[in-house]
């Protein structure tokens, strides 16, 4: 495989940056599922390290709170052996007016090699791996509404593990659409990986416009739109939106939209439920449902950090693959003309 | 990769001689050692294969490493996706360990699965065991026994295919690293 352009990729077309799955192949997703199939058992071990990222530094950049993805980001590179700095960038000097292209050039003088970032605007990953730091591995732990790729990558390895063939899959997405990060690059990677049957179920105001445009189908009654599917995907609620006009009220959504015992009976048998948490019972997911045999809420946790070496150890590889290679062919040093 | 050639070594042809030749040996390192009740650990895959016959001749508790997160090539060579679990179902404190490979070239793979042994505890030793060595060392890591030593070209390599009947035979990279 060799690579015509995507940043995320090495010229060998070898991941360098994990930024979304938008623009891999099916290929390329299948590797990181296998690798993270690999790191699941590492995490039953006793000894749950292994050296390969032994004297790599990861520096954690979290410009936006989130303690789950942050504390798994954070186990997946301490189990991998790596060196790991994690930056509460509001405490840090950015709060005394340091911009964020000094404090990462900062960072990298330290010799990082690899920057875990979460940022409220979309497209902040890309940007420094396109403009700041290329030779620094850049993994996008979620910017703004754009993209989560981690934890859409651990939904898809929570699918495979207890489903299996994606081809033959039906999974509806259920919620929040409009402002979820995730439900985008699980559309994506569902499309990536050869789902055909993929249903987004939620209210008008929380649906994008367009959005069948990406080969999906829209549904704004609960009752059909998981009818017979084998995987529930229930988004988060987040409550800050309760306020505002996308919403009546919480308890009109769960009325709507929340998945309960009964409601779960329209879909298969042997559906499986997953949600990305932090869970607002009774708001999306009735107790019963989040607890019960068909949950994998906590399943996604232990994927989650088996998924995250997966990434982090290929994209350090391709890095130290791209540095190598550039290390010893001479025609990549430039040299200025001879007068 | 090239034909398959065995002329330079027809011991290569009886594999199954080979082995008989490694198990005396291991008899006798067990004997002069005095090397209590050995666990045998295999390493993924040509390894696994030959220290299957060795717990079975021993009647000896049998694990498996696979040592793919613990190469020092990792950086150059990248990540295999499909790493086949290690499993090791006995406890290795103070007991005295065969570490079984089919073939020792460089000793890096030794090398690595020393280090994740040592993950899993503290043995009272560990002998190494291997079918055939080659002639490439880069580390100062032998075997105490070993039923062939080989001395290979350039872009020579022996490989052992299996697992049910253990074949042993040179082949060649065009493109060897």
């Amino acid at each position: 495989m060799t690579n015509s352009g995507n940043l995320q990729l090495t010229a060998n077309g070898e991941l360098r940056h994990f930024l979304t799955p938008e623009g891999l192949d099916r290929l390329m997703l299948e590797r990181i599922l296998d690798t993270a199939d690999s790191f699941v058992v590492i995490g039953n071990q006793e000894v749950k390290k292994v050296p390969l990222l032994r004297g790599r530094t990861v520096v954690n950049l979290f410009f936006e709170n989130s303690t789950r993805t942050r504390s798994t980001f954070e186990l997946a590179a301490k189990r991998l052996s790596a060196d790991v700095l994690t930056l509460d960038i509001k405490t840090s000097a950015t709060s005394k007016g340091e911009s964020l292209l000094d404090t990462l050039q900062n960072l990298r003088a330290m010799h990082s090699d690899m920057f875990v970032v979460r940022h409220s605007d979309s497209g902040a990953a890309h940007f420094i791996a396109s403009q700041v730091t290329p030779d620094v591995a850049i993994i996008n732990a979620g910017d703004g509404r754009h993209a989560h790729p981690t934890q859409a990558m651990l939904d898809m390895l929570t699918i495979r593990r207890h489903k299996g063939n994606f081809e033959s899959l039906s999974v509806a997405i259920v919620g929040d659409i409009l402002h979820s990060r995730v439900a985008r690059d699980q559309v994506h990677a569902l499309k990536i990986l050869g789902c055909s049957d993929i249903r987004l179920v939620g209210p008008n105001t929380l649906m994008p416009q367009a959005i069948t445009s990406m080969g999906v189908t829209t549904h704004n009654n609960m009752d059909s739109g998981i009818d017979g599917v084998d995987v529930v995907i229930m988004l988060r609620l987040q409550t800050e939106r309760m306020d505002s006009a996308f919403l009546p009220s919480a308890g009109e959504y769960f009325r709507l939209y929340g998945l309960t015992t009964e409601r779960l009976a329209q879909a298969k048998p042997d559906a499986i439920v997953m949600h990305p948490g932090p869970i607002n019972r009774g708001i999306e997911i009735e107790s019963a449902v989040a607890d019960g045999p068909q949950s994998m809420i906590l399943h996604q946790v232990g994927y989650g950090i088996a998924l995250r070496m997966a990434v982090m150890s290929m994209a350090m590889s391709g890095q130290m693959q791209q540095r190598h290679a550039k290390a010893v062919n001479p025609l990549s040093l430039k040299r200025e003309p001879q007068p | 990769m090239g034909a398959t050639q065995t002329l330079h070594y027809p011991e290569l042809a009886d594999t199954p001689a080979l082995v008989n030749n490694l198990l005396d040996q291991i008899d006798q390192l067990i004997f002069t050692q005095k090397l209590d009740q050995p666990l045998v650990i295999g390493i993924h895959t040509g390894g696994v294969w030959v220290a299957k016959v060795i717990a079975q001749h021993l009647q000896a508790p049998l694990g498996q490493l696979d040592i793919a997160f613990y190469r020092d090539d990792f950086s150059k060579n990248g990540l295999h996706p499909q790493v086949s679990p290690s499993s090791l179902p006995f406890n290795i404190n103070d007991r005295h360990v065969l570490l079984v490979d089919d073939v020792l070239m460089s000793g890096r793979t030794i090398r690595a699965a020393m280090n994740e042994l040592f993950d899993f505890g503290r043995p009272a030793s560990i002998k190494l065991i291997t079918l055939c060595s080659v002639n490439q060392r880069e580390l100062p890591i032998q075997a105490d026994a070993c039923a062939l030593s080989l001395d290979l070209e350039a872009g020579q390599y022996i490989q052992l295919q299996g697992p049910d009947t253990l074949k042993l035979s040179i082949i060649e990279h065009a493109n060897h690293d």
